[in-house]
């Protein structure tokens, strides 16, 4: 395993922006993590509504100038960063596992099982997604039989938005474990896993998912940006995270009106948005060359 | 071929039955129904009254009941009307679908008029530097949120230069199709980036298998000259699959035009969809949203059928693997 790593990382390298993309996203994650402390260290609170500050353009003591409630911008950049990332992760992440379960099922059992989750996987993929999105985004919990915690917590908006992305992201993984389960499942370690009785859950968890899982790794790199921008989306709308939690999209909502007066409001959070999309989507096209050279690219 | 088609258009039927009863449910769980809208605006109405108005209106009945009480009545043509509009949904939708649809092609043809020439020359020159500056720009096509290109376009050409306007659809005083020009020209630029870029880098990736095939060896060993090879024989081939994509790109195309259609005030159908959520126009967004999604399954339909025409090789009785 070690050998294969080292190879890994060998091709990796070659992809010089892949490599410059991986720096990037570490340095404004660790940025985002350290918002508090660049705050403290600016002397500012990204909280704080300032009405006689409001609107200012970019300054020594406001970088980004400040925003319609006088909070400064980067600051706000910053704390908003926190949560698209934390979305764009932890939304691949459920997607991934969403992806992996329908794609391990429909892959090793195969026949009429696997034509309905496929053709359930076309559905999706061909839906005109978005405008569902935001009727689920809009639906009112306390008409859901939710337990109140969960109903009334003040972050909900962001589990709900990370389960919507999570219940429409998967289908890209689904359908690379569907095809890399069909070409592992007719293998003599599988074959044999199965004379020996091993259940099918066992065989499909312990024998074909290691097997599997470098599709995986690459789909759900690159579906970390499609995530973000879809977060963007919903929030820019107003359906996504809402305020006062800062995200990238929702800080671009108000940006609109606000274009002629204050053009940075609009500027700064769409560029963070797509430096970072671009970012997560080069580090997926390095890790697709380092894993699997030889895959056609799409 | 004709039992090949028949067969999608069933699929297609189950698929919009299917829809129609989530969309309702869904929309029945949207904050505030009918009649909240009524207590809320006239306060002579007391609770007993709101009770008698519910049940007069069927809608203290359980959800498959109130979906049934729709359904007959709209597969016999009356989809009943817009709150906001008062008037029947379709007075409204029609034009606005008509916009989207506009919006829609103009934007796909721009897209696939762009990507196939791009693809190839990358293809063709691969490793070269123009190569690798069409690679770049369908990154940055893919990873860009379309609505903040959007609006750095009205910050560019509308607020800063004032050289097209910032949204809407036509003049007041003129809506031929020159005079509608102008206020095409961002949103079609706007929705048609993400295509152009997923189209290229498709495009590229099929021209390269094919050039790498046989008979282009063949054609070369003849001494086919370059251009003819290219494009008489590479080409065709190549464009085939796009066919596929263009079809599964018509439900993506469908949410940035809601998305493209919102930021530029265009009145089209996916503004309208946005709207009529936004401003509990229940009845309408709910006929909107299938209406949305019966054009977005007859694209795919269409363009099924169509890959079936254009290759031979497909076997219309049942999908290979």
């Amino acid at each position: 395993m070690g050998g294969r790593g080292r190879l890994y990382w060998y091709r990796f390298r070659q992809h010089g922006l892949a490599l410059v993309s991986a720096g990037l996203i570490i340095l404004i994650a660790a940025a985002a993590l350290a918002a508090p402390l660049i705050e403290a260290a600016l002397g500012l609170d990204a909280t704080r509504v300032d009405l006689f500050n409001r609107l200012a353009p970019p300054s020594a003591e406001h970088w980004l100038g400040t925003d319609e409630a006088g909070r400064d911008v980067l600051l706000r950049l910053l704390f908003g960063g926190r949560v698209s990332l934390l979305v764009g992760l932890v939304a691949a992440v459920v997607a991934a596992v969403i992806g992996t379960t329908v794609g391990l099922l429909a892959g090793y059992y195969g026949g009429r099982f696997d034509t309905l989750l496929m053709r359930f996987t076309d559905g999706v993929i061909a839906l005109p997604v978005l405008p569902l999105l935001i009727v689920l985004a809009a639906l009112d919990l306390s008409k859901l039989p939710l337990p109140a915690a969960v109903a009334q917590n003040e972050n909900v908006s962001l589990y709900r938005i990370i389960f919507i992305i999570g219940l429409v992201g998967w289908t890209t993984v689904a359908r690379l474990v569907r095809a890399a389960t069909l070409s592992v499942r007719t293998r003599e370690f599988v074959l044999a896993a199965q004379g020996l009785g091993q259940s099918n859950g066992r065989i499909m968890v312990r024998h074909i998912l290691p097997n599997v899982l470098s599709p995986v790794v690459v789909a759900t790199t690159l579906s970390i940006g499609a995530i973000m921008l879809l977060e963007a989306v919903l929030s820019f709308l107003g359906l996504g995270i809402q305020p006062p939690i800062p995200s990238w999209g929702n800080m671009l909502t108000n940006a609109q009106e606000l274009i002629s007066t204050a053009p940075w409001l609009a500027v700064f959070p769409g560029l963070m948005i797509f430096v970072t999309v671009m970012a997560f989507n080069f580090l997926g096209d390095g890790l697709q060359d380092a894993i699997d050279p030889r895959s056609v690219r799409r | 071929m004709f039992a090949f088609a028949i067969g999608r258009l069933a699929q297609m039927v189950v698929v919009m039955a299917l829809m129609s009863f989530v969309i309702f449910s869904l929309i029945g769980l949207m904050p505030g129904d009918p009649i909240d809208l009524m207590v809320a605006s006239n306060p002579n109405l007391t609770p007993a009254d709101a009770n008698r108005l519910r049940s007069l209106h069927g809608l203290d009945l359980p959800i498959w009941e109130r979906y049934w009480n729709w359904l007959i009545p709209a597969l016999g043509g009356d989809f009943g009307y817009s709150r906001t509009y008062t008037q029947p949904v379709f007075d409204i939708l029609l034009p606005r679908l008509g916009n989207t649809l506009i919006l829609l092609g103009l934007s796909s043809l721009l897209a696939i008029a762009l990507s196939i020439p791009l693809g190839v020359i990358a293809a063709v020159r691969r490793h070269s530097t123009t190569d690798h500056a069409v690679n770049l720009f369908c990154f940055a096509g893919i990873s860009v949120p379309a609505f903040w290109f959007g609006l750095l376009m009205i910050l560019l050409f509308a607020v800063t230069w004032g050289v097209l306007p910032a949204g809407g659809i036509a003049p007041v005083d003129d809506s031929g199709f020159l005079a509608r020009l102008p206020f095409l020209i961002m949103p079609v630029v706007t929705l048609s980036l993400a295509s152009l870029a997923g189209h290229t880098r498709f495009m590229r990736a099929s021209m390269i298998e094919v050039l790498r095939q046989d008979f282009v060896r063949t054609a070369m060993a003849k001494g086919v000259s370059n251009k003819r090879l290219i494009y008489g024989h590479a080409l065709r081939n190549a464009m085939l699959p796009l066919v596929t994509i263009l079809a599964l790109d018509f439900g993506a195309l469908f949410s940035g035009a809601l998305v493209t259609e919102t930021v530029f005030a265009y009145l089209g159908m996916g503004k309208l969809i946005f709207d009529s959520i936004m401003g509990n126009d229940f009845n309408m967004a709910l006929v909107a949203l299938l209406l949305a999604t019966f054009v977005v399954l007859l694209g795919n339909f269409l363009a099924d059928i169509g890959y079936a025409v254009l290759d031979p090789r497909i076997s219309y009785r049942g999908r290979e693997v």
